[in-house]
């Protein structure tokens, strides 16, 4: 299967640069405003759970943090596998450059979570499916950065994370079922439930705000990655030295 | 609603603000992180442009005497 020239045009590395640059503060403002409309709703306007008290308002990054942590999963395998077919270097960029990001994710849904946890079902921690399986993808975030840290060759880095990233994918429907196929502490989907969420409106509210700010987040924060770590990868070809010379200038040093 | 209330989150404080400290650190941090790591490529490239760029003069040099 062939691409049309169109997306080889738009994805080369100077066009991605180009136009990247002029996406991320568009991303970053959109990301601040919804963030900031988020919090104050989550914190001033939702009301208080009648089960879990004030707790409850913990959901309102862990519950967007546990989604971005497998949105983030599968832009990093759809992109390695999109480079690994058709070749195209962007693509493996944004694989590599979502990695972190969705560590950090995985990371604060486990430890939101966890202090969650600990005043509503009396421990911390608890090896149930919903729980190793999130931590799981933890370990496979970190299981990506560090293989293709390992390898010098960019090309074949690429190849290699982009295979893991897939493989693993299949964990995702397993955090995702986790609370309907095995018994578990963990809660089952309140919003997900097609007929009628089972949550109140003005918890839902500020729930979906906080989504949608962290897919901004994840947004500006993957592009910015990308920008950095694209002048490195054609540090030879002219635009990436004429940059260089733009900027550096700018920046000083290298004196 | 006092702050000293909205502060004590019905006692759920710690876990509440841990949570929300924790998850802005981190957030903060992977957020700023490629700002300076872009700054220290230019920089790297440009040393690194410079010796290419001595180099290639120094060859041409030799090759002339």
């Amino acid at each position: 299967m062939k691409l049309p020239a169109i997306v080889h045009k738009f994805s080369s590395p100077k066009n991605f640069y180009t136009m990247s640059g002029k996406m991320v503060p568009w991303f970053a403002w959109g990301f601040g405003l919804t963030l900031i409309f988020g919090l104050y709703y989550g914190f001033f306007v939702a009301p208080t759970d009648y089960q879990q008290g004030e707790s409850y308002r913990i959901m309102f990054v862990h519950v967007p943090a546990a989604w971005m942590s497998m949105f983030i999963y599968m832009v990093m395998a759809v992109s390695g596998a999109v480079g690994l077919i058709w070749r195209i270097k962007t693509a493996d960029l944004m694989a590599s450059a979502s990695a972190p990001i969705g560590a950090a994710f995985t990371f604060i849904a486990l430890v939101t979570g966890s202090l969650w946890g600990k005043p509503m079902w009396g421990t911390y921690w608890v090896w149930d499916a919903r729980l190793t399986s999130e931590l799981i993808l933890l370990f496979l975030y970190l299981g990506f950065i560090a293989l293709q840290a390992s390898i010098e060759d960019p090309r074949n880095a690429a190849r290699a994370g982009a295979i893991l990233a897939i493989v693993g994918v299949v964990n995702i429907p397993i955090i995702h079922y986790s609370v309907e196929w095995w018994s578990t502490l963990h809660q089952g989907a309140t919003v997900s439930k097609m007929d009628k969420p089972s949550i109140h409106i003005d918890m839902l509210i500020p729930l979906l705000v906080m989504a949608v700010s962290f897919k901004l987040y994840y947004a500006t924060s993957v592009l910015m990655r990308g920008r950095a770590e694209i002048l490195l990868r054609e540090q030879n070809s002219r635009w990436v030295k004429e940059i260089v010379a733009n900027e550096g200038a700018a920046i000083g040093g290298g004196k | 609603m006092s702050a000293s209330e909205f502060f004590n989150m019905g006692g759920y404080a710690f876990f509440v603000w841990s949570s929300y400290g924790i998850s802005s650190i981190v957030l903060a941090w992977i957020f700023i992180s490629p700002i300076f790591n872009k700054k220290n490529i230019i920089k790297e490239l440009r040393i690194k442009y410079r010796q290419q760029e001595r180099q290639r003069q120094d060859s041409a040099d030799s090759e002339q005497a």
